[in-house]
């Protein structure tokens, strides 16, 4: 059996980020991951650093994505150092209105982040279709104006997951792929896993194998009960730069490909596409940009996110097997630099910090009826 | 570059490469015509501005990707050359272009 | 609109399947992207000259595109599939518009591709594909001007090099590039020789049809690299090298899998042919109920394969669809095995022949693997050390596959290359997962 200081299951966004994460606090860490074909929501991400939609009705999602956003400058630094740029801009976001209806519903939305941020302050700003048209060459006149809010941007998604990769191997990290574990042994501070025909032990374990986590997760004392959620994007042929921000359901990557999304769909575990929501995504696009209509879509995808029962994360620690955690979210783009630079800090200091207690799975425990 | 074959009759039909014109034969594609032009490369790659030809002729490689009548990217192997065709290189990313 | 048969690709196959399954009463449809039927093989037939150099087994082509012309199939040119639903959904475009149609059953006939030919230099303007100066002449009469060498193995390189020779245009140097070792193990299938003695003598015929023709073939060259700054200017080898304003290669040809891939339909991996295959019955029937695949894009056997196979799968079509009974279209099938039996019959001892060197199929670390995206080998096998195990996790690091081509160039030498570097066989490592639109389509034709 080969000993670590931690073991993280999933090979994605979140448990590398978790992953890199502990390395940096001088832990050494096994990653376990699948293989090349499974589900893979880093595969499928938009690739949005995005904050104005997170944590309506839950402030404390607001201040964690706030402050994952706050992270993210630092951890892009440092994972330029393994020679990939992550492409981060950090110049604000805009969620683009279609009607009065949206706007008006937009707008209530921003008046109740802003509300229940409190103290902890919510800047917003809603923009009418003559400003944004200003900012944005060629909006469509269906697009009565948007949320814009400072702390929005977007990364180089795919940039960031090989990063994380090469920043977790130079830091001493062991990545062992093809191992799906097939066998867990359980102790407080005692963990061994039957993965790929070997076992590795580590008195901590981080489950963050995305949908894989709601069948490991009670093997641990924890629960995720998180579910898929389809999504599916279209991508155009590269283009010179359009905008200077990213739009919520559009935006461009910095190889000039342009992304259009999105869609929320509940169908299982079916990634097929279907274009009747590819149409619902092009007719939105061109509404929104009529000038899109030109471009050829070169490539597109549908990938399930791993959705948390109320669209919040989960993050817990075992009280029956303390040294185990688990981390879920469908922002694992969002919540890199908090992953990295906050949570995995907490895993390797044996305990998370109280701001996380709202996330924990117990939020889901239905008291008896009376 | 590429010249038709001796005992075919005239080429007859007349498209525009790079702002020159060109005949070509019937049944020739637009990336045909660019070869007959004598252009040594089709397009600058939108990665690393690299010189492109065609490559497979057949729409698999879509290393032909040139502007065609005002629309960028376009397979010219897979298009035929029309009377009065406009074909332009492909130089890296499509340029974003709003009236 | 619903038919009864919706084909993919008027290449021998598709249009032999169409004029029988449209015989047998089936409404049928055949959907092809250019404005012409033929595929590749029978490219531009409909008005080639009797007296084209491409030759009499070119032009036994017309019979095909006569039939389906004559057929009542439903012949739409200049339209691409973009979508296939495996409920029998098809979406397609044709001039800027999109359409559904629903077919009971689809029979996907879209042919083969060159094996891409990873050598140093390869991306270079100046550098084609045998296949493509054959479509050349082809389609617009036209030969290369110039210093030609073509470089490479398999018949279509003799064929070509015959047909650019009687077109007026012979190339400078025939490079033939098979491996010495490839002799001893064709050699183990010489029996089947007798059985396939028809394309073989055709293969002598065409040997000797060069050496007449004065083209200089070289043989055993190793290390090809195309040279030059910019565009092509020389041709180098192991020991030699040479000036040249065209290089076409050609080391065979391989399935076409971007849709059977997309549909995500079993495959397998062919050790003989060194490519994927989906895996078919012997109906063409694949793991998906009323998908089936003929012609070369279920495996290499050629054209006049193509057609009886596309026959086989129209019986079992109008059988599965209530047109025959069972033990008409068992009956009518066997003078059709029969002779696909011959047809294939060479296939064995060619595929040893020819059977391309290592180098081919995954090449030095710095021959770009990826055009569209420009990732080297070398990255590739950088990829692979920092954990990424099939071409999936390496397209996430490396964006190969992600560009215009959508993996239909680098799909092979990613594969392989991703083999040799695990030290596991090629089988075992995955393939792409094409999605839709299969080729792109604007925006604004989508949206509708």
């Amino acid at each position: 059996m080969r000993r670590f200081d931690a073991i993280v299951i999933g090979g994605g966004l979140v448990g590398t980020a978790i992953g890199y994460g502990l390395t940096r606090a001088g832990l050494a860490v096994a990653l376990l991951d699948e293989g090349d074909i499974a589900y893979r929501a880093s595969r499928g991400n938009f690739g949005l650093v995005w904050v104005q939609s997170k944590g309506l009705g839950a402030p404390h999602y607001q201040r964690w994505t706030r402050r994952s956003a706050e992270e993210w400058p630092l951890l892009a630094a440092e994972l330029e150092n393994t020679g990939v740029d992550v492409g981060l801009e950090q110049k604000g976001g805009a969620q683009l209105c279609l009607g009065e209806a949206e706007l008006a519903k937009r707008r209530a939305m921003m008046e109740q982040m802003r509300a229940e941020a409190g103290n902890f302050g919510f800047e917003y700003r809603m923009l009418d279709h003559d400003e944004l048209a200003a900012m944005l060459p060629g909006l469509g006149s269906a697009v009565v104006g948007a949320s814009w809010t400072p702390y929005d941007g977007h990364a180089n998604s795919l940039a960031l997951f090989h990063a994380l990769h090469n920043g977790f191997a130079a830091a001493g990290g062991t990545y062992l792929p093809n191992c799906t574990v097939t066998q867990v042994a359980a102790a407080p501070g005692d963990f061994r896993i039957d993965a790929g025909g070997e076992t590795v032990g580590a008195p901590r374990i981080v489950l963050a194998a995305g949908l894989g986590n709601a069948e490991l997760a009670p093997l641990f004392g924890l629960s995720a009960p998180v579910r898929p959620q389809r999504g599916q994007i279209l991508v155009t042929e590269r283009t010179t730069r359009a905008w200077p921000i990213p739009l919520g359901s559009i935006r461009q990557t910095p190889e000039g490909s342009i992304l259009l999304g999105s869609s929320e769909e509940d169908v299982g575990f079916d990634t097929s596409q279907k274009p009747e929501i590819m149409r619902a995504i092009a007719r939105r696009a061109v509404l929104s940009f009529p000038w899109l209509a030109e471009l050829q879509i070169v490539r597109a995808w549908a990938a399930l996110r791993v959705m948390p029962p109320d669209g919040l994360p989960i993050y817990d620690e075992s009280e029956r097997f303390p040294g185990a955690f688990t981390a879920n979210c469908h922002s694992g783009v969002t919540l890199a630099g908090a992953h990295a630079n906050l949570f995995a800090p907490m895993v390797a200091n044996g305990a998370l910090d109280p701001m996380l207690a709202p996330f924990s799975a117990k939020r889901f425990d239905v008291p008896a009826a009376a | 570059m590429f010249r038709p074959r001796p005992e075919i009759p005239a080429a007859t039909i007349a498209v525009e490469v790079e702002g020159r014109i060109v005949l070509v034969p019937a049944g020739a594609s637009a990336a045909a015509a660019v070869l007959m032009a004598g252009l040594s490369s089709i397009r600058e790659t939108p990665v690393g501005a690299s010189e492109r030809g065609p490559y497979c002729m057949m729409g698999s490689c879509f290393d032909c990707l040139a502007e065609i009548d005002g629309a960028p990217n376009r397979q010219s192997c897979m298009v035929a050359a029309r009377p009065g065709m406009r074909i332009r290189r492909q130089r890296g990313a499509r340029a974003i272009e709003i009236e | 609109m619903t038919i009864d048969l919706a084909i993919i690709g008027a290449g021998p196959a598709g249009m032999a399947a169409a004029a029988l399954a449209a015989e047998l009463g089936l409404d049928t449809m055949v959907v092809d992207e250019h404005d012409a039927p033929g595929g590749q093989i029978y490219r531009g037939v409909e008005r080639a000259p009797e007296s084209s150099p491409l030759g009499a087994d070119y032009l036994a082509g017309r019979e095909l595109t006569a039939a389906l012309r004559s057929s009542t199939a439903r012949y739409r040119p200049a339209t691409t599939v973009w979508h296939i639903d495996p409920d029998g959904i098809l979406s397609l475009v044709a001039d800027g518009k999109s359409e559904t149609v629903v077919a009971r059953r689809i029979l996907l006939a879209t042919g083969a591709i060159e094996r891409p030919v990873a050598i140093p230099g390869w991306t270079l303007p100046g550098v084609m594909t045998v296949g493509a100066a054959q479509i050349l002449l082809k389609t617009a009469d036209l030969v290369p001007e110039g210093r030609a060498v073509l470089a490479g193995q398999g018949p279509l390189l003799a064929l070509v090099a015959l047909q650019l020779a009687r077109a007026g245009a012979p190339p400078i140097a025939v490079l033939q590039t098979t491996p010495r070792q490839n002799y001893a193990a064709a050699a183990r299938h010489v029996g089947e020789l007798w059985a396939g003695r028809r394309d073989f003598a055709k293969g002598l015929a065409l040997l000797l049809g060069l050496s007449r023709a004065g083209v200089a073939v070289r043989r055993g060259v190793r290390l090809l690299r195309a040279l030059g700054r910019g565009r092509l200017e020389r041709v180098a080898w192991d020991g030699g090298e040479i000036a040249a304003d065209h290089l076409f290669l050609h080391e065979g040809v391989i399935p076409n899998t971007q849709i059977s891939l997309g549909l995500q339909l079993a495959h397998r991996w062919d050790e003989g042919q060194l490519c994927w295959r989906p895996v078919v019955d012997d109906w063409g029937r694949t793991s998906l109920a009323r998908i089936a695949v003929a012609g070369d894009g279920a495996g290499i056997a050629g054209a006049a394969a193509a057609a009886l196979s596309g026959r086989l799968a129209a019986l079992d079509a109008a059988a599965a669809l209530g047109h025959i009974d069972e033990a008409e279209r068992d009956r009518r099938a066997v003078p059709i095995r029969a002779a696909l039996a011959r047809e294939r019959a060479i296939r064995p001892f060619l595929d040893a022949l020819y059977r391309p060197a290592d180098g081919v199929l995954s090449p030095a670390d710095e021959v770009i693997a990826c055009r569209c995206e420009e990732v080297s080998a070398g990255q590739i096998r950088q990829a692979v050390r920092l954990g990424a195990t099939g071409p999936n996790q390496v397209k996430a690091f490396l964006r190969c596959g992600m560009g215009p081509c959508q993996g239909r160039m680098c799909g092979p030498i990613v594969g392989a290359v991703i083999a040799r570097a695990r030290g596991v066989p090629i089988a075992e490592i995955g393939n792409y997962r094409p999605r839709a639109p299969y080729k792109p389509i604007t925006l604004g034709t989508l949206a509708g």
